[in-house]
């Protein structure tokens, strides 16, 4: 297949995905969780005829929060609330009781402001000094242009996935950062294996012209690319249908991370490396 | 003759492999730490309130530290984890108890017990204490504590009492008035009660309390994350179904696909499980809901080893190598490919362990071990079990070719 001569093409879908991403986080943000900006979550399991909306009001009866949002899945309610403190937390609870036969409360949460910006300044410090160290090793063991070009794919992965957080409106936690890592380990992974054969290739004695080389290692390592995503897919994939209601997001962001990074491996990075040197 | 011992070499190795991953399922699980996430518990963090003129030290931390772990230890929990973070922060996570909720109580609270006279003026306080015992009572909100002074203890109780005969003393509580009985006579016994319509419970959690101690500051809670224990075995259960099945539909797919070598591949990924999980098991780290994402990820590039090698053996047959020359040059060429690719996931993920807190560190231990792990087995083990097989058949149609 010819990767490098259309890759036109593959630029235009990528941009398709980023851009709407790139608007949505201007305009509407990210749907920050309690991890990243403070507050509280109750989860409780009740009856699975109570309805989110009585929850609600039960709750502002009390007139001890100032924001509440009750999500309902079966017979688990997420109750997102402002930072409660531990009497507050108590009299939710001790209320819910009263009212609704079977409720228990399976884990309550509080995280105070700081933390979160120390998490988010942590993340962006650790995945910063992790992308400089990758291309320091890539440059020594390949070359700069292809640490260059690994670096930028990686970065488009991790753009779209942000972007698809933000235009839908999932919820931004830990577990969202646990998930843009296996991304970005993931996807690295995979591009250093296509630019291994590139290399291999390149040390022939004879050679091809570039763009026909690149797809000729593409397609060598393309039985591979395609059955280790489809091989990580497989833990996933039971993980969804078999996981509680709690892991089911963060899968589902894995999922989606595997998959652009199987992409970009394949479609963006070697015709990233392509433009590099072509203006190199 | 060479294949007669290649065969029982083979076998003898998969009895071992079974008989291992029967025999150390149980005692890896057992010894294998379960995060707060998958089995339920306490995690807090606790700031200290700094007030003028009162800088906390990292002497005051230890100090609190110390009357932190007293109280918890009377919970009777097993192995608190308690430490500092930075200058003013304490850490701590309990596992596996049933009402992380009631822990909160009971570390939250400062405990500063004082005695005070009309005029606000202190006489005795808690430093002075040797005992504090709740009594149950009779009626429901009827229990009391019974406290029990040092020597110096007494003598000031004993003054104190003296001094204010048909007068009042208050008892507070970190600046709460619980009781304020009327002394009727001197006691010099040492010995007072406090009653304050507490339930049994309460009391309890008063003695427990006044007997470690009141922390040197006043702490304020940053964060806090319970976790019940039903829940906490719920997400575990259905994740270990969900990872053994998935494990199994790799095993299966690699079987399908890849033939013989895809069974090599399949006892080496039950090795590999083994000796992650059991290194896990032994280095003492806590395995977190992020932690399995670093293992399924792990996995995937522990079976993506396997596979590079299987796709350049292949392609090497096709060449027309003969099967010992294919899986020599195969091997050779798929060591620097896997070396290079894991290596540079491995600086990521180290990286994470150094700046990374909570959820990504346990991510990126699980995922450092992980890659490791998947080099030996791939390089080593791996390697050796498809020599031997190619002693046995030399069949390319068996490799897929």
């Amino acid at each position: 297949m010819q990767f490098i001569e259309k890759r036109k093409w593959f630029y235009i879908f990528s941009l398709l995905v980023i851009i709407p991403g790139i608007i949505s986080m201007f305009v509407q943000g990210f749907n920050l969780g309690i991890d990243f900006k403070g507050g509280s979550m109750l989860r409780y399991k009740m009856d699975a005829s109570v309805s989110a909306p009585a929850v609600t009001k039960t709750i502002n009866d009390l007139n001890l929060v100032k924001e509440v949002s009750v999500q309902k899945s079966d017979n688990e309610f997420y109750i997102r609330t402002n930072e409660l403190t531990q009497e507050q937390t108590k009299t939710i609870t001790d209320t819910l009781k009263a009212q609704y036969k079977s409720a228990e409360l399976q884990s309550a949460e509080s995280v105070g402001a700081t933390i979160g910006g120390e998490l988010i300044r942590n993340a962006f410090l650790a995945i910063l000094v992790a992308l400089v160290l990758m291309l320091i090793y890539i440059t020594f063991r390949f070359e700069w242009t292809f640490g260059l070009a690994a670096v930028l794919a990686l970065f488009h992965d991790v753009v779209i996935v942000c972007g698809l957080f933000s235009l839908f409106q999932w919820e931004v936690n830990s577990a969202f950062i646990a998930a843009i890592l296996t991304i970005i380990g993931y996807s690295i992974n995979d591009t250093i294996v296509i630019f291994d054969r590139v290399r291999e290739n390149l040390r022939m004695k004879k050679k091809d012209a570039l763009p026909a080389l690149l797809n000729r290692s593409i397609m060598q390592t393309m039985n591979r690319s395609v059955n280790t995503v489809l091989t990580v897919l497989m833990p996933l994939i039971t993980l969804l249908i078999f996981g509680g209601g709690t892991i089911k997001v963060f899968v589902m962001t894995l999922l989606i991370g595997f998959l652009f990074g199987a992409y970009s491996s394949i479609c963006v990075a070697s015709p990233i490396y392509y433009e590099i040197k072509q203006r190199g | 003759m060479r294949k007669n011992t290649s065969i029982a070499i083979i076998a003898s190795i998969i009895v071992v492999v079974i008989g291992l991953a029967y025999f150390t399922a149980r005692p890896i699980l057992n010894n294998l730490q379960l995060g707060l996430d998958l089995k339920g518990g306490l995690h807090v963090v606790l700031l200290a309130d700094e007030k003028e003129g009162q800088e906390v030290s990292s002497d005051t931390i230890q100090k609190a530290i110390g009357v932190l772990r007293n109280r918890i230890d009377s919970l009777g929990v097993k192995e608190p984890i308690i430490y500092p973070q930075g200058k003013n922060r304490i850490v701590i996570e309990i596992a596996g108890i049933n009402d992380p909720e009631q822990a909160v109580n009971i570390i939250k609270n400062t405990a500063q017990l004082e005695f005070r006279d009309e005029n606000g003026k202190v006489l005795v306080t808690g430093k002075d204490l040797k005992d504090a015992q709740a009594s149950p009572g009779t009626g429901a909100n009827d229990a009391s504590v019974d406290l029990e002074f040092n020597d110096a203890g007494a003598k000031l109780f004993a003054a104190a009492t003296a001094a204010n005969v048909d007068k009042p003393i208050a008892i507070v509580i970190d600046n709460k008035v619980v009781s304020a009985p009327t002394v009727d006579e001197p006691i010099p016994s040492g010995k007072a009660q406090i009653h304050g319509n507490f339930t049994p419970e309460e009391a309890q959690n008063l003695a427990v309390l006044l007997r470690s101690g009141a922390l040197p500051v006043s702490f304020s809670i940053m964060e806090k994350r319970t976790v019940g224990p039903t829940l906490g075995a719920d997400s575990l259960d259905l994740s270990v179904k969900a990872g053994i099945i998935g494990l199994i539909a790799i095993l299966l797919f690699m079987m399908g696909y890849y033939l013989l070598p895809g069974l090599v591949a399949s006892i080496s990924m039950v090795l590999y499980s083994i000796l992650v999980l059991g290194v896990m098991a032994l280095m003492g780290s806590v395995l977190t809901l992020p932690g399995i994402a670093g293992f399924v990820l792990s996995i995937g590039m522990a079976v993506d080893a396997n596979i590079i090698i299987y796709e350049h053996i292949k392609e090497e047959l096709r060449f027309g190598k003969t099967l010992k020359a294919a899986i020599e040059s195969g091997f050779a060429r798929a060591f620097w490919t896997i070396f290079d690719s894991n290596l540079t996931t491995l600086i990521a993920a180290v990286v994470l362990i150094w700046f990374g807190t909570g959820p990504i560190k346990g991510f990126a231990v699980t995922l450092s071990i992980g890659i490791i792990a998947s080099m030996v087995v791939a390089l080593t083990f791996t390697r050796y079990l498809l020599v031997l097989f190619a002693d046995i058949t030399k069949k390319n149609k068996l490799y897929g070719v």
